[in-house]
């Protein structure tokens, strides 16, 4: 009996218990939080299946930072929820009826009888010298380059979109360009002017005293 | 790992569109607002090289390459083609009605060709995976274009409903894929349709995974059940986005409804084809039933769209070369069609005024007899009328349906061809037979009057000589 | 002595295992709560200096039981709960804060071999987990119920994003030219002499990151998120007593974090400055490799004490300027010609 299973077990059920949470609390930053500890424990869980790579790129990506902006953006929201659950207790029962056989036909499919043990082995357990990353970047960069191609391409349509549907150039604002500022000679600000002196006798007088 | 440089030689037309695309916006970067046609005439050049270059690169024959990802055959050199064609089209089209209001910005020609290139994808994509980032692709640039009017409250909420729906459908396709993937073991095309065909298809897990394919497909298609974004998109959006969605994505979707169903499950062939039948039954009735009722030219052709999609989707589901032909015939016959029809809304607009009522056609005639013909054109060739490619189109694909032994279906396909007419010829009732509510010349530059007459005499001379595209159809499909 | 071997065998390996580790944990945290200690005093020395004072010198000899004082203080205050603040957060928020900043110790080697948990993901292992820091102080502003803390929060949020990414691409430059995650390959790869160091072939990234660090660290001039003169103490003003305290161990066991990684990482960790050089090299060879990963630390800790008493605070807009606009596109560029470099084979690091 190993400590495996256990870890397991416990990290399915804060997943489970958290991925309801989300979508039961009424704090919408508390959902944000829940998910936070659903993507944790997802990130255990592919560390029990010697997926470290992917394990910690979830949490550097997820949790450091998209759900960093998720929150600034939830807490920014002051939602008022009370009109958005209106309809709520109506739609229920349909709701209700649609998830359950949704759930019972994948309770059925994705099932110990088709995806157990018997019909898909468990894969080799590999030694302490094997190197997830590694392996992860050699078909990353050779057999599916070009996928991973497409996936920058859309990163950078989505950059695009962003940019072209939250950009507005207002004429009224006042920028700086500090490139200006550095590049500014003495002669563009400050003019030294010769003049006589006004009065010879003045400078005398002031000594004098 | 020895890695074996992939051959970049079929994928050259994908390679270029991409380059350009990156090259597009960053000379939009520096150039200014006078300007800015630059952007537009260096899009059309993209499209253009690349045309030539797919054309070039064209044999019956086909390539994959990108360690089987990427496959180059006759279909997807032509379904290709038409893409682009469309959607040069469709930036002509546009150009007028973006300056007027103050939207030509380079964003809408990149993201345009980002589509572009998304749709290649898809049209070349031969593993589960190049299809779907193909999908995402073309969907991401598709949400960003339709949501460009951002002061427009109907455009936002439209691309809010399209974007919605859309990841819902993209979740669908990406979990129904996962349990191809769990059952085949594989992400390549092939090699799941060779383990379908060794091992009996009745695998519990094969049929949700499928479902849920036909699923997504339907949602992304806009076939009923699935279809409540259709009409709110194509009416809240700019009319050149509608255009665009309109036309050209539909023919990649073909292409990916070819390449999962078809390449991949057609050994699934007797399961996914009781579903279209529902679908397509839906769609055409549905479609044709509601159009009626519709006091917007651009929601009336949104239904007529899910119509359409009933019909094409009757050449996939009778399952044999001669349908998917008419199928691709059809779509590509509809994709001219749409052209033409939101062309000619775009045409009557001018500033602050959109011409997307149908009463705004009233006395066309009066107004300009040749566009008011090149419009009854149209409407024929979309109602189905002889001699216009529209009924061969749909003659094609019927004739399909009654081979495979569906004669209930034809029936009920024809019955509500002939309703959905009476919508279509009402439009050319009001062009004819109606006072005109303003009697203003049109106002539009010569290109857009030059492209569109061509559209309408296409679809006519189409449909005096429909031979030899559909020879075209069935010769790569072979 | 044998009695206490005795109990050792009896107890099931399992739990010899557990114990050794939570052993080891303690030496490693229990130095660094002292190190935190200290460095308190020291930045009121040095700073005191800089500016012609002489810092705390009343408590003990020289002052050097201030840090002390100031505990026992912080310990025995009240903790003060705002109304309608949210209790569970508001509490959790500390704890948030600092146990990334000690977690991320387990993969730090201070000398060859002498590392708690030797991962061939350690450099990813680092950087998921100084990006969790973050929401320490985005919680405590939340939930403190309170405008300026959640000024401090929102302004953090957005900060720490902006500077993770470029810390996130510099870390790829070091990853490229060590050829590993483990940070202790990465020494490795740094062996030969003080020219072999990353520091040269990576110089503009060690400036990245070093800056970034500062950044993350919410550490003067890039302080907004605490900004004592325009919101108070920022995300923290709500928080007293213990709860205070930990947040200040969190910020200084961050600062020496950073520094031990931007040793080990840019200056060669626990390698000799002298390797490689005649005479020198035997000279200082009974010196042993955690003192001068010691010695490496406490200079970059100083520049932390440095910069605090040199340079005005950033102003809001620019502190994202210089992280979006500046040190991005810098590491995207260096990325750039260190792939060039690996691939031409250049001498003395790369062949």
């Amino acid at each position: 009996m190993s400590i495996e299973p256990v870890l397991f077990y416990i990290f399915s059920a804060v997943l489970v218990f958290a991925a309801v949470m989300v979508i039961a609390v009424r704090n919408p930053v508390f959902a944000a939080l829940f998910l936070v500890l659903a993507f944790f424990n997802s990130a255990a869980l592919w560390l029990l299946l010697e997926a470290e790579f992917l394990a910690l790129v979830l949490v550097l990506v997820y949790v450091g930072a998209v759900m960093v902006l998720f929150l600034f953006v939830v807490m920014m929201l002051d939602i008022n929820l009370t009109p958005l659950r209106e309809g709520f207790i109506k739609y229920m029962p349909v709701g209700l009826v649609v998830a359950v056989i949704m759930l019972l036909e994948i309770a059925v499919v994705v099932g110990p009888e088709n995806f157990g043990l018997d019909q898909v082995a468990p894969p080799p357990r590999h030694g302490a010298d094997y190197n997830n990353t590694a392996e992860l970047g050699s078909v990353l960069y050779t057999v599916y380059a070009y996928p991973f191609e497409i996936a920058a391409v859309i990163l950078l349509v989505a950059i695009v979109a962003a940019i072209s549907l939250t950009l507005r150039r207002r004429p009224q604002t006042k920028y700086q360009n500090p490139a200006e500022q550095v590049l500014v000679r003495r002669e563009d600000r400050v003019r030294l002017v010769k003049m006589e002196a006004e009065k010879a006798g003045s400078a005398e007088g002031a000594e004098g005293d | 790992m020895v890695f074996e440089f992939p051959n970049f030689v079929p994928a050259l037309a994908e390679i270029f569109v991409l380059t350009m695309a990156c090259v597009v916006l960053i000379v939009d970067l520096f150039l200014t607002e006078r300007n800015r046609v630059i952007t537009y005439l260096l899009s059309q050049a993209t499209l253009l090289g690349a045309a030539v270059l797919t054309v070039s690169l064209h044999n019956n024959s086909t390539e994959l390459t990108f360690s089987g990802g990427f496959i180059r055959d006759g279909m997807g050199d032509v379904l290709k083609v038409f893409i682009y064609l469309v959607v040069a089209v469709v930036f002509l089209y546009s150009r007028e009605y973006l300056v007027v209001r103050k939207l030509f910005k380079g964003e809408f020609f990149v993201l345009g060709l980002f589509a572009v290139l998304g749709m290649m994808v898809m049209v070349s994509g031969h593993s589960l995976l190049t299809i779907y980032l193909g999908l995402e692709l073309l969907s991401l640039s598709l949400y960003a274009m339709v949501a460009m009017h951002r002061d427009s409250m109907p455009a936002s909420e439209a691309a809010m409903k399209y974007f919605i729906l859309g990841a819902i459908a993209s979740g669908m396709l990406l979990y129904g894929m996962s349990l191809i993937y769990g059952a085949t073991g594989s992400l390549d095309i092939g090699v799941i349709a060779d383990t379908l065909r060794m091992s009996p298809g009745d695998d519990m897990v094969l049929l949700l995974g499928l479902t849920f394919i036909i699923v997504a497909l339907a949602f992304k298609l806009g076939a009923v059940p699935f279809h409540m974004w259709i009409p709110d998109v194509y009416h809240g959006a700019p009319t050149p986005v509608t255009l665009f969605i309109g036309s050209a994505p539909k023919i990649a979707a073909f292409a990916m409804v070819m390449r999962l169903l078809v390449d991949g499950l057609g050994p699934l062939h007797v399961q996914w084809q009781d579903m279209l039948v529902i679908l397509a039954a839906l769609s055409i009735v549905a479609g044709s039933v509601i159009a009626i009722a519709q006091r917007n030219l651009k929601r009336m052709l949104a239904y007529s769209t899910i119509a359409h999609v009933g019909f094409l989707l009757l050449g996939i589901l009778a399952g044999t070369e001669n349908g998917y032909a008419g199928a691709m015939f059809y779509v590509l016959v509809y994709a001219l069609m749409t052209l033409g029809a939101f062309g000619m809304i775009l045409m009557l607009s001018r500033a602050g005024f959109e011409a997307d009522e149908i009463e705004d056609f009233k006395g066309l005639n009066e107004r300009s007899p040749w566009f008011a013909f090149v419009m009854l054109i149209l409407m024929f060739s979309m109602a189905g009328v002889p001699p216009f490619v529209g009924f061969y189109a749909k003659l094609a694909v019927l004739q399909a349906v009654i081979d495979a032994g569906l004669v209930w279906l034809a029936v009920l396909a024809v019955l509500s061809a002939v309703i959905g007419a009476f919508y279509y010829l009402r439009i050319v009732k009001y062009m004819y037979f109606d006072k005109p509510g303003d009697e203003s010349a049109l106002q539009s530059n010569f290109d857009m009057r030059a492209t569109i007459s061509a559209n309408g005499l296409l679809i006519l001379g189409l449909g005096i000589y429909p031979s030899g595209l559909m020879a075209l159809c069935v010769t790569v499909l072979r | 002595m044998e009695t206490l071997l005795a109990v050792w065998e009896a107890i099931p390996e399992t739990w010899q295992n557990l114990l050794w580790i939570i052993v080891k944990i303690l030496a490693i945290a229990v130095p660094i709560m002292l190190a935190v200690a200290y460095l308190t005093l020291a930045e009121r020395k040095v700073i005191g200096y800089i500016q012609v004072r002489i810092g705390p010198n009343r408590v003990g000899p020289r002052g050097l039981l201030q840090p002390i004082a100031d505990g026992l203080k912080l310990a025995l205050k009240e903790i003060i709960i705002p109304t309608r603040a949210n209790r569970f957060l508001f509490l959790m928020a500390p704890l948030l804060a600092l146990a990334p900043a000690l977690a991320a110790w387990a993969v730090v080697p201070f000398d060859d071999g002498m590392v708690l948990a030797d991962i061939s993901a350690g450099l990813l292992y680092v950087l998921a987990l100084t990006s969790l820091s973050v929401y320490g102080i985005i919680i405590a502003g939340w939930a403190s119920n309170s405008k300026y803390a959640f000024l401090g929060a929102m302004r953090s949020a957005a900060q720490m994003v902006a500077y993770e990414i470029a810390m996130g691409f510099a870390l790829v430059g070091v990853l490229m030219a060590a050829g590993s995650l483990n940070l202790g390959e990465i020494v490795r790869a740094q062996e030969g002499s003080l020219l072999h160091w990353f520091w040269l072939p990576l110089l503009p990234l060690f400036f990245v990151y070093f800056i970034s660090g500062v950044a993350e660290t919410n550490r003067a001039p890039f302080d907004v998120a605490e900004g004592e003169s325009e919101i108070v103490a920022g995300f923290h003003v709500e928080y007293s007593g213990m709860s205070f305290a930990l947040f200040f161990l969190a910020e200084y066991a961050n600062m020496i974090l950073i520094s031990a990684l931007t040793a080990v990482m840019f200056l060669g960790g626990w390698l000799s400055p002298f390797q490689g050089i005649p005479g020198l090299e035997d000279l200082f060879a009974w010196v042993p490799g955690i003192v001068w990963l010691l010695l490496k630390m406490s200079v970059f800790l100083f520049l932390f004490l440095w910069f605090r008493a040199t340079f005005p605070r950033y102003r809001y807009d620019q502190i994202m300027r210089l992280g979006w606009k500046v040190f991005i596109p810098i590491t995207i560029v260096w990325l750039l010609v260190i792939g060039v470099a690996i691939m031409a084979h250049l001498g003395p690091w790369f062949d």
